[in-house]
Protein backbone atom coordinates (compact mmCIF):
# COMPACT_ATOMS: atom_id res chain seq x y z
CA UNK A 1 0.00 0.00 0.00
CA UNK A 2 0.97 3.56 -1.02
CA UNK A 3 2.15 5.99 1.73
CA UNK A 4 -0.75 7.54 3.10
CA UNK A 5 -1.15 11.36 1.94
CA UNK A 6 -1.20 13.92 4.83
CA UNK A 7 -4.93 14.10 4.95
CA UNK A 8 -5.22 17.99 5.95
CA UNK A 9 -3.55 18.80 2.59
CA UNK A 10 -5.20 15.76 0.74
CA UNK A 11 -8.43 17.65 2.06
CA UNK A 12 -7.48 21.08 0.24
CA UNK A 13 -6.46 19.51 -2.61
CA UNK A 14 -9.99 18.24 -3.01
CA UNK A 15 -11.65 21.40 -2.15
CA UNK A 16 -9.41 22.71 -5.12
CA UNK A 17 -10.74 20.34 -7.70
CA UNK A 18 -14.05 20.66 -6.74
CA UNK A 19 -14.19 24.56 -7.55
CA UNK A 20 -11.84 24.33 -10.32
CA UNK A 21 -14.20 21.18 -11.92
CA UNK A 22 -17.20 23.16 -11.16
CA UNK A 23 -15.95 26.51 -12.45
CA UNK A 24 -14.31 25.46 -15.71
CA UNK A 25 -17.82 24.42 -17.03
CA UNK A 26 -20.26 26.85 -14.99
CA UNK A 27 -22.21 23.93 -13.52
CA UNK A 28 -22.50 21.05 -11.24
CA UNK A 29 -22.42 21.59 -7.24
CA UNK A 30 -20.07 22.87 -5.08
CA UNK A 31 -21.61 23.63 -1.69
CA UNK A 32 -22.62 19.97 -0.53
CA UNK A 33 -19.23 18.95 -2.58
CA UNK A 34 -16.87 20.75 -0.01
CA UNK A 35 -19.04 19.85 3.21
CA UNK A 36 -18.41 16.23 2.60
CA UNK A 37 -14.86 16.90 1.50
CA UNK A 38 -13.35 15.42 5.07
CA UNK A 39 -15.73 12.35 4.48
CA UNK A 40 -14.80 11.19 0.98
CA UNK A 41 -11.33 11.84 1.95
CA UNK A 42 -11.16 9.71 5.15
CA UNK A 43 -13.14 7.09 3.49
CA UNK A 44 -11.27 6.20 0.57
CA UNK A 45 -7.84 6.90 1.81
CA UNK A 46 -8.01 5.16 5.37
CA UNK A 47 -11.73 2.98 5.38
CA UNK A 48 -12.14 1.26 2.61
CA UNK A 49 -10.80 -1.83 2.20
CA UNK A 50 -10.70 -2.50 -1.69
CA UNK A 51 -8.46 -4.30 -4.27
CA UNK A 52 -6.09 -2.95 -6.43
CA UNK A 53 -8.20 -3.28 -9.73
CA UNK A 54 -11.78 -1.62 -9.96
CA UNK A 55 -14.35 -5.00 -11.31
CA UNK A 56 -18.45 -3.77 -11.05
CA UNK A 57 -18.62 -7.19 -8.81
CA UNK A 58 -16.92 -5.77 -6.25
CA UNK A 59 -16.25 -9.24 -4.31
CA UNK A 60 -14.15 -9.51 -1.17
CA UNK A 61 -13.89 -5.45 -0.76
CA UNK A 62 -15.49 -2.99 0.74
CA UNK A 63 -17.96 -0.97 -1.20
CA UNK A 64 -19.49 2.67 -1.21
CA UNK A 65 -22.51 3.95 -2.85
CA UNK A 66 -23.09 7.69 -3.30
CA UNK A 67 -27.13 8.24 -3.40
CA UNK A 68 -27.12 11.82 -3.62
CA UNK A 69 -25.58 12.04 -7.03
CA UNK A 70 -25.01 15.56 -7.43
CA UNK A 71 -21.86 15.73 -4.98
CA UNK A 72 -20.28 14.09 -7.96
CA UNK A 73 -17.52 17.00 -7.54
CA UNK A 74 -16.09 15.69 -4.35
CA UNK A 75 -16.68 12.00 -5.52
CA UNK A 76 -14.41 12.30 -8.46
CA UNK A 77 -11.62 14.09 -7.14
CA UNK A 78 -11.15 11.26 -4.66
CA UNK A 79 -11.62 8.97 -6.89
CA UNK A 80 -8.99 10.09 -9.53
CA UNK A 81 -6.90 11.01 -6.33
CA UNK A 82 -7.03 7.48 -4.89
CA UNK A 83 -6.08 5.92 -8.28
CA UNK A 84 -9.37 4.76 -10.11
CA UNK A 85 -8.50 7.12 -12.80
CA UNK A 86 -6.19 9.64 -14.00
CA UNK A 87 -6.38 12.92 -12.30
CA UNK A 88 -6.43 15.13 -15.81
CA UNK A 89 -9.60 13.99 -16.59
CA UNK A 90 -11.48 16.14 -14.37
CA UNK A 91 -10.80 18.83 -16.69
CA UNK A 92 -13.83 16.83 -18.38
CA UNK A 93 -16.41 17.48 -15.91
CA UNK A 94 -19.46 17.47 -17.52
CA UNK A 95 -18.01 18.28 -20.82
CA UNK A 96 -19.01 16.23 -23.91
CA UNK A 97 -17.77 12.54 -24.96
CA UNK A 98 -16.60 12.50 -20.69
CA UNK A 99 -16.54 9.62 -18.34
CA UNK A 100 -17.30 12.57 -15.43
CA UNK A 101 -21.16 13.27 -15.99
CA UNK A 102 -22.96 15.28 -14.31
CA UNK A 103 -24.02 12.63 -12.32
CA UNK A 104 -22.27 9.49 -11.41
CA UNK A 105 -23.10 6.82 -13.50
CA UNK A 106 -21.69 3.31 -14.85
CA UNK A 107 -22.83 3.59 -18.21
CA UNK A 108 -19.63 5.24 -19.63
CA UNK A 109 -17.42 2.62 -17.34
CA UNK A 110 -15.50 5.09 -15.04
CA UNK A 111 -13.87 2.86 -12.53
CA UNK A 112 -15.58 3.39 -9.13
CA UNK A 113 -18.65 3.97 -9.95
CA UNK A 114 -21.04 0.76 -9.19
CA UNK A 115 -24.18 2.21 -9.72
CA UNK A 116 -26.04 5.86 -11.38
CA UNK A 117 -27.36 8.28 -8.77
CA UNK A 118 -28.79 11.25 -9.14
CA UNK A 119 -32.50 10.95 -9.06
CA UNK A 120 -32.65 10.86 -5.22
CA UNK A 121 -33.48 7.89 -2.72
CA UNK A 122 -32.46 5.17 -4.32
CA UNK A 123 -29.04 4.31 -3.33
CA UNK A 124 -30.02 3.24 0.34
CA UNK A 125 -32.16 0.20 -1.22
CA UNK A 126 -28.96 -0.20 -3.49
CA UNK A 127 -26.50 -0.64 -0.66
CA UNK A 128 -28.87 -2.58 1.46
CA UNK A 129 -28.79 -5.48 -2.11
CA UNK A 130 -25.37 -5.05 -1.86
CA UNK A 131 -24.77 -5.81 1.58
CA UNK A 132 -27.53 -8.89 1.00
CA UNK A 133 -25.33 -10.12 -1.50
CA UNK A 134 -22.11 -10.02 0.72
CA UNK A 135 -23.46 -11.90 3.00
CA UNK A 136 -24.97 -14.46 0.76
CA UNK A 137 -21.18 -14.88 -0.95
CA UNK A 138 -20.21 -15.03 2.71
CA UNK A 139 -17.69 -12.10 2.38
CA UNK A 140 -17.53 -10.06 5.33
CA UNK A 141 -16.53 -6.82 3.91
CA UNK A 142 -18.65 -3.98 4.54
CA UNK A 143 -21.07 -1.66 2.08
CA UNK A 144 -20.67 1.83 2.56
CA UNK A 145 -22.99 4.79 1.52
CA UNK A 146 -23.53 8.43 1.87
CA UNK A 147 -27.26 10.31 1.52
CA UNK A 148 -28.53 14.10 1.95
CA UNK A 149 -30.23 15.09 4.04
CA UNK A 150 -32.95 16.58 2.06
CA UNK A 151 -32.85 13.69 0.60
CA UNK A 152 -34.13 11.53 3.36
CA UNK A 153 -37.29 13.68 1.86
CA UNK A 154 -38.01 10.90 -0.45
CA UNK A 155 -40.34 8.03 0.56
CA UNK A 156 -38.07 5.10 -0.85
CA UNK A 157 -35.31 5.76 1.76
CA UNK A 158 -37.79 4.99 4.49
CA UNK A 159 -39.23 1.51 3.11
CA UNK A 160 -35.26 1.23 2.68
CA UNK A 161 -34.33 1.95 6.41
CA UNK A 162 -37.05 -0.21 7.78
CA UNK A 163 -36.06 -3.38 5.34
CA UNK A 164 -32.34 -2.77 6.54
CA UNK A 165 -33.33 -3.31 10.21
CA UNK A 166 -36.23 -5.77 10.12
CA UNK A 167 -33.74 -8.00 8.30
CA UNK A 168 -30.93 -7.29 10.18
CA UNK A 169 -28.81 -6.16 7.13
CA UNK A 170 -25.82 -5.37 9.72
CA UNK A 171 -22.73 -4.87 7.17
CA UNK A 172 -23.85 -1.48 5.96
CA UNK A 173 -22.96 1.60 7.59
CA UNK A 174 -25.08 4.54 6.40
CA UNK A 175 -23.96 7.89 6.64
CA UNK A 176 -26.22 11.21 6.57
CA UNK A 177 -24.47 14.28 5.02
CA UNK A 178 -26.57 16.50 7.55
CA UNK A 179 -25.79 19.98 7.20
CA UNK A 180 -29.72 21.50 6.85
CA UNK A 181 -29.75 22.82 3.68
CA UNK A 182 -31.16 21.95 0.22
CA UNK A 183 -31.96 24.16 -2.67
CA UNK A 184 -34.92 26.11 -1.83
CA UNK A 185 -33.77 26.31 1.76
CA UNK A 186 -32.94 24.83 4.94
CA UNK A 187 -34.69 21.59 5.51
CA UNK A 188 -36.54 23.10 8.33
CA UNK A 189 -38.05 25.78 5.57
CA UNK A 190 -38.75 23.00 2.92
CA UNK A 191 -39.97 20.04 5.15
CA UNK A 192 -38.74 19.70 8.41
CA UNK A 193 -36.69 16.53 9.11
CA UNK A 194 -37.20 16.32 13.10
CA UNK A 195 -35.58 14.15 15.20
CA UNK A 196 -33.79 11.92 12.66
CA UNK A 197 -31.57 10.37 15.56
CA UNK A 198 -35.46 8.88 17.07
CA UNK A 199 -36.71 8.49 13.50
CA UNK A 200 -33.59 5.88 12.68
CA UNK A 201 -33.91 4.30 16.04
CA UNK A 202 -37.83 3.87 15.97
CA UNK A 203 -36.84 2.00 13.09
CA UNK A 204 -34.61 -0.23 14.82
CA UNK A 205 -30.61 1.13 13.42
CA UNK A 206 -27.63 2.22 15.52
CA UNK A 207 -27.53 6.16 15.49
CA UNK A 208 -24.01 7.84 15.78
CA UNK A 209 -23.87 11.61 15.59
CA UNK A 210 -20.92 13.23 15.01
CA UNK A 211 -21.10 17.04 15.08
CA UNK A 212 -17.75 17.76 13.70
CA UNK A 213 -18.17 16.53 10.47
CA UNK A 214 -15.54 18.95 8.75
CA UNK A 215 -12.67 17.49 11.08
CA UNK A 216 -10.77 15.20 9.89
CA UNK A 217 -10.01 13.14 13.15
CA UNK A 218 -13.66 13.07 14.37
CA UNK A 219 -14.74 11.80 10.53
CA UNK A 220 -11.67 9.25 11.27
CA UNK A 221 -13.02 8.43 15.15
CA UNK A 222 -16.80 8.07 13.55
CA UNK A 223 -15.96 5.92 11.20
CA UNK A 224 -14.20 3.97 13.01
CA UNK A 225 -17.17 3.61 15.91
CA UNK A 226 -19.50 2.86 13.30
CA UNK A 227 -17.13 -0.21 12.11
CA UNK A 228 -17.17 -1.21 15.27
CA UNK A 229 -20.85 -1.59 15.48
CA UNK A 230 -20.96 -3.59 12.68
CA UNK A 231 -22.39 -7.25 12.78
CA UNK A 232 -24.36 -6.36 16.02
CA UNK A 233 -27.58 -7.37 14.05
CA UNK A 234 -28.25 -4.06 13.16
CA UNK A 235 -28.14 -1.47 10.78
CA UNK A 236 -25.29 1.40 11.23
CA UNK A 237 -26.08 5.05 10.60
CA UNK A 238 -24.03 8.08 11.29
CA UNK A 239 -25.55 11.42 11.19
CA UNK A 240 -22.61 13.21 10.20
CA UNK A 241 -22.81 17.13 10.96
CA UNK A 242 -21.37 19.46 8.31
CA UNK A 243 -21.09 22.90 6.30
CA UNK A 244 -22.35 23.36 3.28
CA UNK A 245 -19.64 24.83 1.66
CA UNK A 246 -16.97 24.60 3.87
CA UNK A 247 -13.57 26.04 3.50
CA UNK A 248 -14.40 28.52 1.32
CA UNK A 249 -15.91 31.02 3.44
CA UNK A 250 -18.08 33.06 1.38
CA UNK A 251 -19.96 29.61 0.35
CA UNK A 252 -20.40 28.49 4.13
CA UNK A 253 -23.59 28.39 6.26
CA UNK A 254 -25.74 28.96 2.96
CA UNK A 255 -27.50 26.92 0.58
CA UNK A 256 -27.05 29.75 -1.96
CA UNK A 257 -23.93 27.76 -3.67
CA UNK A 258 -25.61 24.10 -3.86
CA UNK A 259 -25.63 23.98 -7.53
CA UNK A 260 -24.23 27.44 -8.51
CA UNK A 261 -20.28 27.54 -9.80
CA UNK A 262 -18.26 30.10 -8.67
CA UNK A 263 -17.42 33.35 -11.04
CA UNK A 264 -13.35 33.73 -12.17
CA UNK A 265 -12.97 36.56 -8.93
CA UNK A 266 -14.82 34.09 -7.01
CA UNK A 267 -12.74 31.23 -7.75
CA UNK A 268 -9.82 32.96 -7.33
CA UNK A 269 -10.77 33.70 -3.49
CA UNK A 270 -11.85 30.47 -3.10
CA UNK A 271 -7.85 28.81 -4.04
CA UNK A 272 -6.37 31.63 -2.31
CA UNK A 273 -8.11 30.08 0.89
CA UNK A 274 -7.15 26.19 -0.14
CA UNK A 275 -3.53 26.35 -1.86
CA UNK A 276 -2.73 23.90 -4.18
CA UNK A 277 -0.72 20.86 -1.76
CA UNK A 278 -0.48 17.27 -4.09
CA UNK A 279 -0.92 19.36 -7.72
CA UNK A 280 -3.48 20.93 -9.67
CA UNK A 281 -4.52 18.38 -12.81
CA UNK B 1 -53.07 -25.63 -41.84
CA UNK B 2 -51.08 -26.80 -38.65
CA UNK B 3 -53.30 -27.49 -35.67
CA UNK B 4 -52.72 -26.71 -32.24
CA UNK B 5 -53.67 -28.90 -28.95
CA UNK B 6 -54.96 -27.38 -26.03
CA UNK B 7 -53.38 -29.40 -23.26
CA UNK B 8 -55.11 -27.62 -20.31
CA UNK B 9 -55.84 -24.23 -19.61
CA UNK B 10 -53.18 -23.03 -17.21
CA UNK B 11 -52.30 -19.42 -16.23
CA UNK B 12 -48.98 -18.01 -17.64
CA UNK B 13 -48.01 -16.77 -13.93
CA UNK B 14 -47.40 -20.54 -13.06
CA UNK B 15 -45.28 -21.33 -16.25
CA UNK B 16 -43.01 -18.73 -14.16
CA UNK B 17 -43.06 -20.23 -10.93
CA UNK B 18 -42.29 -23.12 -12.96
CA UNK B 19 -39.34 -22.31 -14.62
CA UNK B 20 -38.37 -20.10 -11.48
CA UNK B 21 -38.20 -23.30 -9.54
CA UNK B 22 -36.23 -25.18 -12.13
CA UNK B 23 -33.47 -22.16 -11.66
CA UNK B 24 -33.23 -22.31 -7.99
CA UNK B 25 -32.33 -25.97 -8.49
CA UNK B 26 -29.82 -25.43 -11.34
CA UNK B 27 -28.21 -21.65 -11.10
CA UNK B 28 -26.87 -20.68 -7.58
CA UNK B 29 -26.91 -17.05 -8.81
CA UNK B 30 -30.66 -16.42 -8.88
CA UNK B 31 -32.14 -14.95 -6.00
CA UNK B 32 -35.73 -13.97 -6.08
CA UNK B 33 -37.53 -10.98 -4.82
CA UNK B 34 -41.24 -10.71 -3.96
CA UNK B 35 -43.19 -7.55 -2.98
CA UNK B 36 -46.07 -9.82 -0.86
CA UNK B 37 -47.37 -11.54 -3.73
CA UNK B 38 -45.41 -14.59 -3.55
CA UNK B 39 -48.91 -16.74 -3.65
CA UNK B 40 -50.34 -14.85 -6.88
CA UNK B 41 -46.59 -15.05 -8.68
CA UNK B 42 -46.37 -18.40 -7.90
CA UNK B 43 -42.94 -17.91 -6.27
CA UNK B 44 -43.59 -20.47 -3.43
CA UNK B 45 -41.84 -23.59 -4.40
CA UNK B 46 -38.67 -21.04 -5.07
CA UNK B 47 -39.46 -19.64 -1.47
CA UNK B 48 -39.47 -22.82 0.18
CA UNK B 49 -36.83 -25.23 -1.34
CA UNK B 50 -34.22 -21.92 -1.29
CA UNK B 51 -35.42 -19.52 1.55
CA UNK B 52 -31.74 -18.37 1.92
CA UNK B 53 -31.86 -17.06 -1.93
CA UNK B 54 -35.70 -15.54 -0.98
CA UNK B 55 -36.11 -12.02 -0.05
CA UNK B 56 -39.69 -10.60 0.81
CA UNK B 57 -39.51 -6.76 0.50
CA UNK B 58 -43.08 -6.38 1.85
CA UNK B 59 -45.52 -4.13 0.16
CA UNK B 60 -42.75 -1.59 -1.25
CA UNK B 61 -41.78 -1.79 -4.89
CA UNK B 62 -39.64 1.07 -5.28
CA UNK B 63 -36.92 -0.82 -2.31
CA UNK B 64 -37.34 -4.15 -4.17
CA UNK B 65 -35.89 -2.61 -7.32
CA UNK B 66 -33.11 -0.91 -5.91
CA UNK B 67 -32.01 -4.08 -3.90
CA UNK B 68 -32.26 -6.17 -7.00
CA UNK B 69 -30.06 -3.56 -8.61
CA UNK B 70 -27.52 -3.74 -5.45
CA UNK B 71 -27.90 -7.74 -5.66
CA UNK B 72 -26.27 -7.85 -8.92
CA UNK B 73 -22.91 -6.26 -7.50
CA UNK B 74 -21.52 -9.43 -5.83
CA UNK B 75 -23.08 -11.56 -9.01
CA UNK B 76 -26.56 -12.34 -7.99
CA UNK B 77 -29.07 -12.66 -10.46
CA UNK B 78 -32.27 -11.09 -9.46
CA UNK B 79 -35.73 -12.20 -10.39
CA UNK B 80 -38.34 -9.62 -9.11
CA UNK B 81 -41.84 -10.62 -8.36
CA UNK B 82 -45.26 -8.18 -8.20
CA UNK B 83 -48.17 -7.55 -10.46
CA UNK B 84 -47.32 -5.34 -13.72
CA UNK B 85 -48.53 -2.58 -12.92
CA UNK B 86 -46.19 -2.64 -9.59
CA UNK B 87 -43.63 -3.43 -11.79
CA UNK B 88 -43.49 -0.69 -14.23
CA UNK B 89 -45.34 2.95 -13.74
CA UNK B 90 -45.02 2.31 -9.86
CA UNK B 91 -41.08 2.08 -10.11
CA UNK B 92 -40.47 3.59 -12.97
CA UNK B 93 -37.32 5.98 -11.99
CA UNK B 94 -35.76 3.49 -9.88
CA UNK B 95 -36.34 1.06 -12.78
CA UNK B 96 -34.31 3.78 -15.25
CA UNK B 97 -32.22 5.28 -13.29
CA UNK B 98 -30.77 1.88 -10.86
CA UNK B 99 -31.22 -1.13 -13.17
CA UNK B 100 -31.34 0.08 -16.77
CA UNK B 101 -29.07 3.14 -16.97
CA UNK B 102 -27.10 1.06 -14.51
CA UNK B 103 -27.06 -1.74 -16.78
CA UNK B 104 -28.17 -4.14 -13.87
CA UNK B 105 -28.92 -7.47 -14.76
CA UNK B 106 -32.33 -7.26 -13.57
CA UNK B 107 -35.07 -9.96 -14.37
CA UNK B 108 -38.48 -7.74 -13.96
CA UNK B 109 -41.15 -10.62 -14.18
CA UNK B 110 -44.47 -9.32 -13.85
CA UNK B 111 -47.57 -10.80 -13.84
CA UNK B 112 -51.55 -9.80 -14.29
CA UNK B 113 -51.04 -7.45 -16.65
CA UNK B 114 -53.47 -5.88 -18.90
CA UNK B 115 -57.82 -6.43 -18.97
CA UNK B 116 -57.66 -10.21 -17.98
CA UNK B 117 -56.76 -9.50 -14.54
CA UNK B 118 -60.42 -8.50 -14.29
CA UNK B 119 -62.25 -8.07 -11.32
CA UNK B 120 -59.81 -5.92 -9.72
CA UNK B 121 -60.71 -3.76 -11.87
CA UNK B 122 -58.52 -0.45 -13.35
CA UNK B 123 -56.38 0.15 -10.83
CA UNK B 124 -54.32 -2.98 -11.35
CA UNK B 125 -54.82 -3.44 -15.05
CA UNK B 126 -52.11 -1.99 -16.63
CA UNK B 127 -52.33 -1.19 -20.03
CA UNK B 128 -49.32 0.92 -20.69
CA UNK B 129 -46.06 -1.34 -19.31
CA UNK B 130 -45.17 -2.45 -22.67
CA UNK B 131 -44.48 0.69 -23.95
CA UNK B 132 -42.86 2.39 -20.60
CA UNK B 133 -40.41 -0.65 -20.80
CA UNK B 134 -39.26 -0.81 -24.26
CA UNK B 135 -38.68 3.39 -24.05
CA UNK B 136 -36.02 2.33 -21.64
CA UNK B 137 -32.65 1.78 -23.35
CA UNK B 138 -30.88 -2.19 -22.78
CA UNK B 139 -34.39 -2.91 -21.84
CA UNK B 140 -35.54 -6.77 -23.58
CA UNK B 141 -39.41 -6.84 -23.39
CA UNK B 142 -40.79 -10.31 -23.53
CA UNK B 143 -44.90 -10.83 -23.29
CA UNK B 144 -45.15 -14.98 -23.20
CA UNK B 145 -48.61 -16.96 -24.70
CA UNK B 146 -48.75 -19.86 -22.38
CA UNK B 147 -47.68 -21.96 -19.52
CA UNK B 148 -44.96 -23.86 -21.23
CA UNK B 149 -43.72 -20.50 -22.76
CA UNK B 150 -44.10 -18.54 -19.76
CA UNK B 151 -41.76 -20.94 -18.66
CA UNK B 152 -39.15 -21.66 -20.93
CA UNK B 153 -38.92 -17.92 -21.11
CA UNK B 154 -38.23 -18.09 -17.31
CA UNK B 155 -35.22 -19.74 -17.61
CA UNK B 156 -34.11 -18.76 -20.99
CA UNK B 157 -33.60 -14.70 -19.31
CA UNK B 158 -30.93 -16.04 -16.73
CA UNK B 159 -28.77 -16.62 -19.15
CA UNK B 160 -29.40 -13.00 -20.56
CA UNK B 161 -27.00 -10.21 -19.26
CA UNK B 162 -28.92 -7.47 -18.84
CA UNK B 163 -32.05 -6.23 -18.06
CA UNK B 164 -35.30 -7.43 -18.92
CA UNK B 165 -39.30 -7.08 -18.82
CA UNK B 166 -40.95 -10.27 -18.63
CA UNK B 167 -44.71 -9.96 -18.99
CA UNK B 168 -47.29 -12.66 -18.40
CA UNK B 169 -50.97 -12.94 -16.80
CA UNK B 170 -53.67 -14.42 -14.08
CA UNK B 171 -56.07 -15.98 -15.77
CA UNK B 172 -55.83 -19.67 -17.28
CA UNK B 173 -55.52 -20.08 -20.72
CA UNK B 174 -54.84 -22.73 -23.45
CA UNK B 175 -51.75 -24.06 -22.80
CA UNK B 176 -50.45 -25.26 -26.77
CA UNK B 177 -46.46 -24.65 -27.38
CA UNK B 178 -44.32 -27.62 -26.78
CA UNK B 179 -43.85 -28.47 -23.61
CA UNK B 180 -40.08 -28.11 -23.50
CA UNK B 181 -39.35 -25.93 -26.29
CA UNK B 182 -36.31 -23.70 -26.28
CA UNK B 183 -36.65 -20.21 -26.08
CA UNK B 184 -34.83 -17.77 -28.10
CA UNK B 185 -35.03 -13.84 -26.88
CA UNK B 186 -35.97 -11.83 -29.52
CA UNK B 187 -36.74 -14.67 -32.01
CA UNK B 188 -40.55 -14.31 -33.87
CA UNK B 189 -42.05 -18.16 -33.76
CA UNK B 190 -44.19 -18.82 -37.18
CA UNK B 191 -47.44 -20.83 -36.28
CA UNK B 192 -49.23 -20.64 -39.31
CA UNK B 193 -48.10 -20.41 -43.02
CA UNK B 194 -50.41 -18.11 -44.77
CA UNK B 195 -50.51 -15.50 -47.97
CA UNK B 196 -53.21 -13.55 -47.49
CA UNK B 197 -52.59 -11.32 -44.19
CA UNK B 198 -50.17 -11.76 -41.60
CA UNK B 199 -51.19 -12.00 -37.59
CA UNK B 200 -48.42 -10.64 -35.32
CA UNK B 201 -49.63 -11.05 -31.76
CA UNK B 202 -48.02 -11.51 -28.49
CA UNK B 203 -49.44 -13.02 -25.10
CA UNK B 204 -52.95 -13.92 -24.14
CA UNK B 205 -53.51 -12.87 -27.98
CA UNK B 206 -51.61 -15.63 -29.80
CA UNK B 207 -54.32 -18.46 -29.06
CA UNK B 208 -56.70 -15.94 -30.12
CA UNK B 209 -55.04 -15.38 -33.57
CA UNK B 210 -54.71 -18.82 -33.91
CA UNK B 211 -58.38 -19.56 -33.68
CA UNK B 212 -59.25 -16.26 -35.85
CA UNK B 213 -57.04 -18.12 -38.24
CA UNK B 214 -59.20 -20.73 -38.11
CA UNK B 215 -62.14 -19.33 -38.77
CA UNK B 216 -60.36 -16.88 -41.73
CA UNK B 217 -59.17 -20.21 -42.97
CA UNK B 218 -62.94 -21.41 -43.42
CA UNK B 219 -63.80 -18.50 -44.81
CA UNK B 220 -60.86 -18.91 -47.45
CA UNK B 221 -58.35 -16.46 -46.23
CA UNK B 222 -55.01 -17.89 -45.51
CA UNK B 223 -53.79 -15.93 -42.26
CA UNK B 224 -50.20 -16.21 -41.36
CA UNK B 225 -49.52 -16.33 -37.65
CA UNK B 226 -46.22 -15.19 -35.78
CA UNK B 227 -45.84 -15.60 -31.87
CA UNK B 228 -43.75 -12.12 -31.31
CA UNK B 229 -42.92 -13.11 -27.54
CA UNK B 230 -40.29 -10.59 -27.51
CA UNK B 231 -41.53 -7.45 -28.43
CA UNK B 232 -37.77 -5.69 -27.71
CA UNK B 233 -35.40 -6.52 -30.08
CA UNK B 234 -38.27 -6.83 -32.35
CA UNK B 235 -37.46 -9.43 -35.22
CA UNK B 236 -38.00 -6.98 -37.85
CA UNK B 237 -36.72 -9.97 -40.73
CA UNK B 238 -38.93 -12.22 -39.36
CA UNK B 239 -41.80 -9.76 -39.89
CA UNK B 240 -40.62 -8.19 -43.05
CA UNK B 241 -40.26 -11.28 -44.72
CA UNK B 242 -43.85 -12.19 -43.63
CA UNK B 243 -45.81 -8.78 -44.45
CA UNK B 244 -43.41 -8.91 -48.39
CA UNK B 245 -45.50 -12.36 -48.75
CA UNK B 246 -48.88 -10.99 -47.72
CA UNK B 247 -49.02 -7.27 -48.01
CA UNK B 248 -50.96 -6.75 -44.86
CA UNK B 249 -50.34 -7.07 -41.22
CA UNK B 250 -52.43 -6.96 -37.81
CA UNK B 251 -51.17 -6.53 -34.95
CA UNK B 252 -52.51 -8.02 -31.44
CA UNK B 253 -51.92 -7.06 -27.76
CA UNK B 254 -53.35 -6.73 -24.91
CA UNK B 255 -52.15 -3.42 -24.15
CA UNK B 256 -52.91 0.23 -25.36
CA UNK B 257 -52.59 0.80 -29.38
CA UNK B 258 -50.34 3.87 -28.05
CA UNK B 259 -46.76 2.04 -27.61
CA UNK B 260 -47.23 -1.30 -28.11
CA UNK B 261 -46.64 -4.22 -30.42
CA UNK B 262 -48.58 -2.43 -32.96
CA UNK B 263 -46.43 0.76 -32.82
CA UNK B 264 -43.52 -1.21 -33.00
CA UNK B 265 -44.61 -3.38 -36.02
CA UNK B 266 -45.76 -0.20 -37.37
CA UNK B 267 -42.15 1.87 -36.98
CA UNK B 268 -40.59 -1.57 -38.35
CA UNK B 269 -42.84 -1.68 -41.48
CA UNK B 270 -42.61 2.20 -42.44
CA UNK B 271 -39.11 2.06 -42.61
CA UNK B 272 -38.77 -0.75 -44.51
CA UNK B 273 -41.99 -1.97 -46.18
CA UNK B 274 -44.84 -0.01 -45.44
CA UNK B 275 -48.40 -1.96 -46.18
CA UNK B 276 -51.65 -1.60 -44.60
CA UNK B 277 -51.88 -2.30 -40.95
CA UNK B 278 -54.63 -2.76 -38.30
CA UNK B 279 -54.75 -2.67 -34.30
CA UNK B 280 -55.88 -5.65 -32.17
CA UNK B 281 -55.24 -3.31 -28.30
CA UNK B 282 -57.42 -0.95 -26.36
CA UNK B 283 -57.56 2.11 -27.72
CA UNK B 284 -56.30 4.52 -25.16
CA UNK B 285 -58.33 3.37 -22.62
CA UNK B 286 -58.50 2.38 -18.92
CA UNK B 287 -60.11 -1.04 -17.49
CA UNK B 288 -62.72 -1.71 -15.70
CA UNK B 289 -64.09 -4.32 -13.61
CA UNK B 290 -65.53 -8.19 -15.25
CA UNK B 291 -64.56 -11.42 -16.08
CA UNK B 292 -61.45 -11.73 -18.43
CA UNK B 293 -63.80 -13.19 -21.30
CA UNK B 294 -66.10 -10.04 -20.70
CA UNK B 295 -63.28 -7.19 -21.00
CA UNK B 296 -61.30 -9.15 -23.46
CA UNK B 297 -64.89 -9.11 -25.74
CA UNK B 298 -65.87 -5.36 -24.62
CA UNK B 299 -62.74 -3.94 -25.68
CA UNK B 300 -62.11 -5.81 -28.88
CA UNK B 301 -59.13 -8.35 -27.73
CA UNK B 302 -60.35 -11.56 -28.58
CA UNK B 303 -60.43 -13.65 -32.17
CA UNK B 304 -63.30 -12.03 -33.12
CA UNK B 305 -61.91 -9.12 -33.19
CA UNK B 306 -58.89 -10.55 -35.00
CA UNK B 307 -60.82 -11.97 -37.87
CA UNK B 308 -62.65 -8.65 -38.50
CA UNK B 309 -59.53 -6.61 -38.02
CA UNK B 310 -57.90 -9.21 -41.40
CA UNK B 311 -60.89 -8.62 -42.90
CA UNK B 312 -60.58 -4.93 -43.02
CA UNK B 313 -56.89 -4.25 -44.00
CA UNK B 314 -57.11 -7.25 -46.48
CA UNK B 315 -59.69 -4.79 -47.62
CA UNK B 316 -57.04 -2.25 -47.85
CA UNK B 317 -54.23 -3.64 -49.78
Amino acid sequence: MAEKPNLKDFVTQVRRDILRQVHKVNSGHPGGSLGCAEFFSVLFTEVLRTKDNFDMDGKEEDLFFLSNGHISPVYYSVLSRSGYFPVQELNTFRHIDSRLQGHPTTHEGLPGVRIASGSLGQGMSVAIGAALSKKLNNDKNLVYSLHGDGELQEGQNWEAIMYAAGNKVDNLIATVDYNGQQIDGSTDDVLPMGNLKAKFEAFGWIVLEEDNGNDIDAVRNILANAKSKTGQGKPVVILLKTVMGNGVDFMMHTHAWHGKAPNDEQLEIGLNQNPETLGDY
Amino acid sequence: MKTYENTGNKDTRSGFGAGLDVLGDTNPDVVALCADLTGSLKMDAFKDKHPERFFQVGIAEANMMGIAAGMTIGGKIPFTGTFANFSTGRVYDQIRQSIAYSGKNVKICASHAGLTLGEDGATHQILEDLGLMKMLPGMTVINTCDFNQTKAATIAVAEHKGPVYLRFGRPKVPNFTAVDQSFEIGKAVKLQEGSDVTIVATGHLVWEALEAAKTLYDQGILAEVINIHTIKPLDEEAIIKSVKKTGCVVTAEEHNYLGGLGESVARCLTQNHPRPQEFVATQDTFGESGTPAELMEKYGLNAKAIVEKSKKVIERK
